[in-house]
């Protein structure tokens, strides 16, 4: 059932640093990252790789292999070829600390920037009542685990990195559109308008829903359809955006 | 000594879970200055990973639950060891600590009347645990991590500076709690601040404080089947011992009775009792759902004796009894364990769990999301088609930091407090699942609040950290980089790999001081963890102290082997089976030990002249003949560490035992139970009373 795999896993810190050839054990059942824990016993006892709960849950072990974003510990080994090499780099959108561990502090700075949720003065704790199916919008993207694959894999500032400043990324949008959907937000009594600072602040328009933020979210969260383009057509009435003017002229048509 | 960054904060908090943030929130709310540090990124902390619920009696699904039939659920649960004061605030408060999680914009499940839903679980009589599917510690730790972030919006605004009054450093490890400096630094000196390292850069760090909170977690990295993270290293215990904190109930592990056992790389990731609480039953591989065979006389009245009555009880719950599948964890771990032996396990040593007979897949989907992904992901299973593959895991650990119930305070260390899984005697020998994340905000929220209390007492006269205790943490904690003296040393030997030490600790551990117990093995225990000590000493690393998680493992081995022994000689000493605890050699709980609580100190010199072992004045009657096992002192060599609390670094041991007696249970409590059942627990004098 054992085989010795080949990898390649960059080894570096800020300076700069490059792909080191490894050849490793794997077992059955195994993935990606019990290999990293393999060679860190065995090989390069300094390796640096975040993770945590090695269960999907908590969103630390990210990075790209084979250059995709991926979750280190959903990643099975079984999905590759015994033959071919794996190339494991940390997130390329972020700058790197060391080996497979990087600055993600960018993501901590956008939470900061969305005003928080504003519970409604005349409810007191106990006395909030909400229907199932409204809070499940929000709840979807409560699933979030903040693994930052889909802020390491948005094009706006994968390669772009002067967008930083202005775009809140994916995971920060859907956090507005979580609050904006929550059924007892009272963000309009508190005088925010979730709506206009998600295109003015955080960069909503920015988006051209190429859809690459689901393709890669390890939950399965639709971010793109649920959550930024109907954020986008709640904001359309506030600020023009091409491409919802346009998403709305092909679904007219359709009709 | 080399220039060490210092701070100054008025309450820190070690840990970044639940009830660390639980903390930090009531602190910072107090007008505290709070720090929270923590070794992961802020988050991410191993909260995430509860899956089932809060348990609160809101009483929304049914309306006859209330704090008292909690608190009794509790106490059974825990077979009337917990501290019955802890087990009371903590039902009396939990309702109003999930409400608040709403009004900070947590998102429950909804009854159909738009309150929050409440969901079965094993040990609770009621529907009682909000839940958010199957992701409810994410969904805990998210809304405490937002609402940190909205404090710090409002000093953003006030201050101009988020970080003003609460800052997360995140990515650090605390390596020793420090004491003040001078004549008062030995017994009752006061907690001066904390010694740690950033993971990122390697820089060791002072933060001045003379409030310093542990909401560390567990303990389960020292075993090898576990749902515990790498995180789990018994930090907060260990930093406890290390200051002069005792520790109580270390005897008592939780062993989740349903963690995946295949893959091998997967095995003792968690299955939460939410399946059973659901409708899922266990079977063995002939197909017997076999709880049934398993129900203890103390429970026999409350479960169901055939499986139609507890197939019943999930539609009609008042006029049925609950299947044995939701008996207490230890009981349901404890079958399993047997099955498996007794040649009736699955292919891979587990036996089966089963909701695909039992549910429609869709409302499978709906109900354990988390739980479907994750058997699809790691091991193939669709369990909406065929049943899991489970068995026993370590998960959680009783015992702790011995805490005032109402303060949080740690014994005889003013300044040092603990909350969480890191605080021991509030679930007893046993938690029910539910009362963890409950546990996480009663008790944070207490710890917060009055470590801020302790601070502000202290006002302008704050404690100052000796400066050879903190040359001394830095010697300690850059040891591992010059492991070659040690290695040439007296006690020489070659320079050990600490993945290995670990590999071989969390062995030892599991084979020896696991789910079942003997004399005899943890005896043998005892003799390994002590050559892993001497072994550890010599534990080296390679490369420098940039993220490296080589040195990280080389620093955690010191905490898990001073945990681990706790664990193990406490375990040797109680000779009977409660809870968490199950002797081989000593099958049947004995009443006689609920009025004992076994106390773990860190053995110095000092102390073990001071405080002969034996204990016998506070032992019950007819138990304990053999004496305490702990910490015999003879040819003890204390390390060179001046000023701190030095390890003992010979053969037998660095952790002494005594014997402490269990608070007695105010007499309106105990009147919320039956006589009948009382007999079963209490000693005939306690009952006498």
């Amino acid at each position: 059932m054992s085989y010795q795999a080949h990898f390649k896993v960059w080894r570096g810190d800020a300076e700069g640093g490059g792909l080191r050839d490894f050849t490793v054990e794997v077992n059955e059942g195994e993935v990606v990252l019990d290999i990293i824990h393999r060679l860190q016993a065995t090989q390069a006892p300094d390796l640096a790789v975040r993770w945590n709960c090695k269960a999907g849950k908590c969103g630390s072990c990210s990075a790209e292999i084979n250059g995709r974003p991926r979750l280190l510990c959903m990643t099975r080994m079984s999905v590759f070829e015994e033959s071919e090499t794996i190339t494991v780099t940390p997130m390329r959108a972020f700058p790197v600390m060391r080996d497979l561990v990087t600055d993600v502090s960018f993501n901590y700075a956008k939470a900061r920037e969305i005003p928080a949720f504003v519970p409604p003065a005349e409810l007191g704790p106990g006395e909030y009542r909400m229907a199932q199916q409204d809070v499940e919008r929000s709840q979807e993207f409560r699933k979030c685990i903040e693994c930052f694959l889909c802020q390491d894999t948005c094009h706006v500032v994968r390669d772009f990195e002067e967008n930083k400043a202005a775009f809140a990324g994916p995971r920060f949008l859907m956090r507005v559109a979580e609050l904006d959907m929550h059924p007892l937000d009272a963000a309009d009594e508190a005088g925010i308008d979730r709506k206009r600072t998600a295109q003015e602040e955080h960069g909503l328009g920015y988006c051209n829903i190429t859809k690459c933020c689901t393709e890669v979210c390890p939950e399965g969260i639709r971010i793109t359809d649920n959550a930024l383009i109907p954020l986008k057509e709640r904001a359309v009435d506030r600020k023009y955006d091409p491409l919802v003017w346009l998403g709305n002229k092909i679904r007219r048509r359709g009709q | 000594m080399t220039q060490v960054e210092r701070q100054a904060w008025d309450v820190v908090v070690v840990g970044a879970g639940g009830a660390g943030l639980r903390a930090a929130i009531a602190a910072r709310e107090q007008g505290m200055r709070t720090a929270v540090i923590c070794k992961s990124l802020f988050g991410k902390a191993h909260t995430v990973m509860a899956e089932g619920g809060i348990a609160a009696s809101m009483g929304n699904v049914n309306e006859g639950d209330n704090w008292q039939v909690h608190f009794r659920d509790t106490m059974r649960g825990g077979k009337f060891l917990n501290h019955w004061r802890m087990a009371e605030l903590h039902a009396r408060e939990a309702p109003d600590r999930v409400w608040e999680l709403e009004t900070w914009g947590a998102l429950f499940d909804r009854t159909a009347d738009g309150r929050i839903s409440q969901r079965n679980f094993g040990g609770h009589e009621y529907p009682r645990l909000a839940h958010v599917g199957d992701r409810t510690g994410l969904e805990l730790i998210r809304t405490l991590q937002q609402k940190i972030v909205s404090l710090q919006q409002e000093d953003e605004r006030e201050f101009g500076d988020h970080e003003a009054r609460l800052k997360v450093f995140q990515e650090c490890t605390v390596t020793r709690v420090l004491k003040e400096a001078g004549p008062a630094g030995g017994d009752g000196a006061r907690v001066a601040g904390v010694f740690g390292y950033e993971r990122e850069s390697g820089r060791f760090f002072v933060i001045e404080a003379p409030s310093v909170v542990l909401a560390t977690g567990g303990i389960g990295k020292s075993f090898k089947v576990t749902s515990n993270s790498w995180e789990y290293t018994g930090d907060g215990h260990a930093l406890a011992l290390l200051a002069g904190a005792p520790l109580i109930n270390m005897e008592f592990v939780q062993f989740h009775p349903t963690g995946m056992v295949w893959p091998p790389s997967v095995k003792g990731i968690l299955v939460t009792e939410s399946v059973r609480g659901d409708g899922g039953v266990l079977r063995n591989s002939e197909g017997k759902r076999f709880m049934f065979d398993y129900i203890p006389e103390v429970f026999k009245d409350k479960y169901a004796l055939t499986e139609e009555e507890g197939d019943r009880w999930y539609e009609d719950p008042d006029n049925n009894r609950r299947p044995p599948e939701l008996l207490p964890r230890d009981e349901v771990a404890r079958a399993i364990n047997a099955e498996v032996k007794a040649g009736r396990g699955s292919p891979h040593g587990g036996v089966f769990l089963d909701v695909s007979t039992r549910m429609p897949a869709e409302t499978i989907k709906r109900r354990l999301p988390s739980m479907h992904h994750q058997f699809k992901e790691l091991a193939d299973v669709d369990i909406t088609a065929e049943p899991m593959e489970v068995g026993p895991t370590c998960h959680y650990v009783m015992g702790g930091v011995e805490v005032d119930p109402d303060t949080a305070a740690a014994t005889g260390v003013p300044g040092l407090f603990a909350a969480g899984e890191v605080a021991g005697g509030m679930h007893g020998s046993n938690r029910l699942g539910g009362n963890s994340l409950s546990d996480l905000l009663v008790f944070g929220r207490r710890a917060g609040l009055y470590a801020a209390r302790h601070a502000a007492d202290v006002g302008a006269d704050r404690p100052v950290v000796a400066a050879a205790d903190a040359a001394a943490a830095e010697a300690e904690a850059l040891r591992p980089f010059s492991a070659e003296e040690a290695s040439a040393g007296p006690a020489g030997g070659p320079v050990e790999n600490p993945y290995t030490l670990h590999q071989e600790l969390q062995q030892a551990m599991n084979d020896l001081v696991g789910i079942i117990r003997r004399h005899e093995e943890m005896a043998e225990a005892l003799h390994r963890l002590a050559g892993l000590r001497a072994r550890a000493r010599r534990a080296g690393v390679e490369g420098h102290r940039q993220f490296n998680p080589g040195w990280h493992l080389a620093l955690d081995l010191r905490n898990m082997l001073l945990v681990s022994e706790c664990v193990a000689r406490a375990a040797l000493e109680r000779t009977e089976s409660r809870g968490g605890h199950t002797r081989d050699d000593h099958p049947a709980m004995d009443r006689a030990w609920r009025t004992v609580n076994l106390q773990c100190r860190l053995a110095t010199e000092e102390a073990q002249a001071a405080e002969p072992v034996g204990g016998a004045a506070n032992g019950p009657v007819g138990v304990g003949d053999t004496g305490l096992a702990g910490g015999a002192a003879s040819g003890a060599e204390p390390v060179a560490e001046p000023g701190l609390g030095g390890l003992v670094s010979d053969q037998s041991g660095q952790i002494a035992l005594a014997r402490k007696a269990t608070p007695p249970i105010r007499p309106d409590l105990l009147q919320l139970f039956e006589r009948d059942e009382l007999v079963k627990y209490l000693t005939d004098e306690e009952l006498s009373r």
